[in-house]
């Protein structure tokens, strides 16, 4: 049953490649897990594919994660945990956000979970996502400033 | 900490705030809710009430630090958030456990999902009005926490499961104690279906209440017991097994109705499930051998040998003063909460503290299906759709 759940993840980055070329800038592999990483602008069809075409079935996004690589640019990496419940896979989509344009699509029409997702993202790390019908802050009270979770905003005392 | 902007806006409808300090919205939920007389016309939640910075706080601390801030996350489930904190960062360093150390592992993880469903049913037993199923379930999850105190010297925050294994060896008689509460456990789930599952009470209160269909769930990337209720066999033990669970026989139970009172079902015979898994996890653990990997700078030598071998003591002091650096890379384990998928994803620079650490907490994500699960209910089927919904605040908000 081990061998079974994951066998085939690295085919769903050559599949993508397929349907368009400019889709796959890199398939990391590592550990065991496979990332996809797919240019900013193409993220929201990239995900759409992976969802709606029948022998991927990417049906739950899982997880949404920002990685903030400061003071590296493009300092954001956005990491979508996709999972597959008929196929038992999991893949990761990764897209890279530069500090001076952090502005990503947003994946709520392909996957509505990502409502809240999102909102921790942009709440935490100020990224923002076009598309996004309710982008809000979500754990920080309204009035906040800054973004607590990048890299440049120290862990104690005042900013 | 919101303004609520009203749906329809007429002057039919009244806003009524509802939290954060509700004792049913089990914990600091604050829920707005648009009322067109009983009926809930919108109902937004609002959470941060609760938002300690556990994800910031991780950045600054070496990865072996980390795992007691990790206790704190899901505060009734603290073994599950240090087990998925600890597979990640061992996956980071391609550590390969012994079998015993995870069959420990599992064991402690499957009391834990007993105690925490026993929580969850006594308290949502007693929103629904039924008091004396609180004091039993604590009474049982009572017996649990003492398992807890006799193998990590601590009741909830244990931080019992480390990096590379766990913390200590099983303690004297522990055989006997864990035994005594299985042999216990099945007649006094018994006795709370007896108190529950026919009454009518009960089934009023929750049949029917808080339907969401099993594509509108997935769709809101809901997991757990509230996913099951619904149908879908999603259940990371069995999907993406780890820490060995492959080798055990149990089953996932799941139900179709998708409503509160399906909920509750599933929980009660996940909690059936459980105990089995936790026999056969003790048949499995020997009674001598290792509870930690092999691997020099980064698991803590024992005493004895650091009195006499230098490598042991400099190991030590390297371990405790700097801490290891697991190579540049990212990792992402899910594991199964008692609420859902717990995900934790570890990223690593090269550097002894870590680049970033993010849970998934399968609670903040599932509350994300309470405003559809409301929609157009009576305002008391809210706190019957929030309490099967099974949040924990320290983990919805982190």
């Amino acid at each position: 049953m081990t061998q079974l759940a994951n066998a085939n993840a690295k085919v769903v980055g050559e599949r993508l490649r397929t349907w368009n070329a400019q889709a796959v800038a890199e398939i990391i592999e590592y550990r065991g897990e496979i990332t996809i990483v797919v240019p900013k602008e193409l993220l929201r069809a990239a995900a759409k594919y992976c969802k709606e075409t029948a022998d991927l079935n990417f049906n739950l996004l899982s997880d949404v994660t920002c990685v903030d690589r400061f003071p590296i640019e493009p300092r954001f990496e956005l990491n979508y945990q996709l999972v597959s419940i008929p196929r038992r896979e999991r893949i990761r989509l990764r897209t890279a956000v530069t500090a001076e344009t952090p502005i990503v699509d947003s994946l709520m029409p392909v996957w509505p979970g990502a409502n809240w997702l999102e909102r921790e993202v942009f709440d935490l790390f100020g990224i923002k996502f076009t598309g996004h019908t309710d982008l809000r802050r979500i754990l920080l009270p309204d009035g906040f400033v800054g973004s607590p979770l990048r890299r440049d905003f120290p862990t104690e005392g005042q900013r | 900490m919101t303004t609520v902007e009203t749906a329809t806006g007429t002057a039919k409808t009244m806003v009524l705030n509802m939290g954060p300090q509700h004792p049913s919205t089990h914990g600091v939920l604050r829920v707005l809710l648009e009322l067109d007389g009983e009926n809930v016309v919108t109902a937004i939640p609002d959470l941060g009430y609760l938002h300690t910075g556990i994800e910031k706080s991780c950045e600054d601390k070496t990865y072996s630090q980390a795992i007691t801030l990790t206790d704190r996350i899901d505060y009734l489930n603290p073994l599950g958030n240090n087990l998925v904190y600890c597979l990640a960062v061992e996956k980071l360093l391609g550590l390969e456990l012994p079998k015993r150390a995870q069959y420990i592992r599992v064991m402690m993880v499957e009391l834990q999902r007993i105690s925490s469903h026993l929580v969850w049913l006594g308290t949502h037993a007693l929103d629904m009005g039924a008091m004396s199923v609180m004091l039993y379930c604590f009474r049982e999850r009572e017996e649990i926490l003492k398992i807890f105190e006799r193998f990590a010297g601590q009741r909830m925050m244990t931080s019992y499961i480390r990096i590379g294994g766990v913390a200590l060896q099983p303690p004297a008689g522990w055989r006997e104690m864990v035994k005594k509460f299985l042999d216990m456990m099945p007649a006094r789930i018994d006795e709370y279906e007896g108190l529950l599952t026919t009454n009518r009470i009960w089934q009023g209160r929750l049949k029917g209440v808080g339907y969401l269909s099993a594509e509108d769930l997935i769709a809101l990337s809901t997991t757990g017991p509230g996913l099951r209720a619904a149908g879908v066999n999603y259940d990371n033990r069995k999907m993406f097994p780890y820490s060995s669970y492959e080798e055990f026989d149990f089953d996932v139970p799941t139900r179709t109705e998708s409503d509160c009172y399906a909920r509750y079902l599933v929980r009660v015979a996940e909690m059936r499930e459980s105990l089995k898994i936790v026999r056969q996890a003790m048949d499995r653990i020997t009674d001598e051998g290792p509870i930690k990997a092999e691997a020099p700078g980064i698991i803590p030598p024992e005493r004895e040998k650091m009195k006499t071998e230098m490598e042991a003591l400099i190991y030590h002091f390297k371990i405790f003063t700097e801490g290891f650096s697991p190579p540049p890379g990212e990792a992402f384990v899910a594991v199964e909460s008692p609420r859902g998928e717990l995900g934790c994803f570890v990223a690593s620079d090269g550097s002894p503290k870590p680049l970033r650490v993010h849970f998934r907490g399968p609670s903040f994500v599932n509350l994300q299906a309470l405003p559809f699960m409301v929609q157009g209910q009576l305002i008391a089927d809210v706190v019957a759709s929030i309490g099967t919904i099974d949040i924990v605040l320290g983990e919805v908000d982190r």
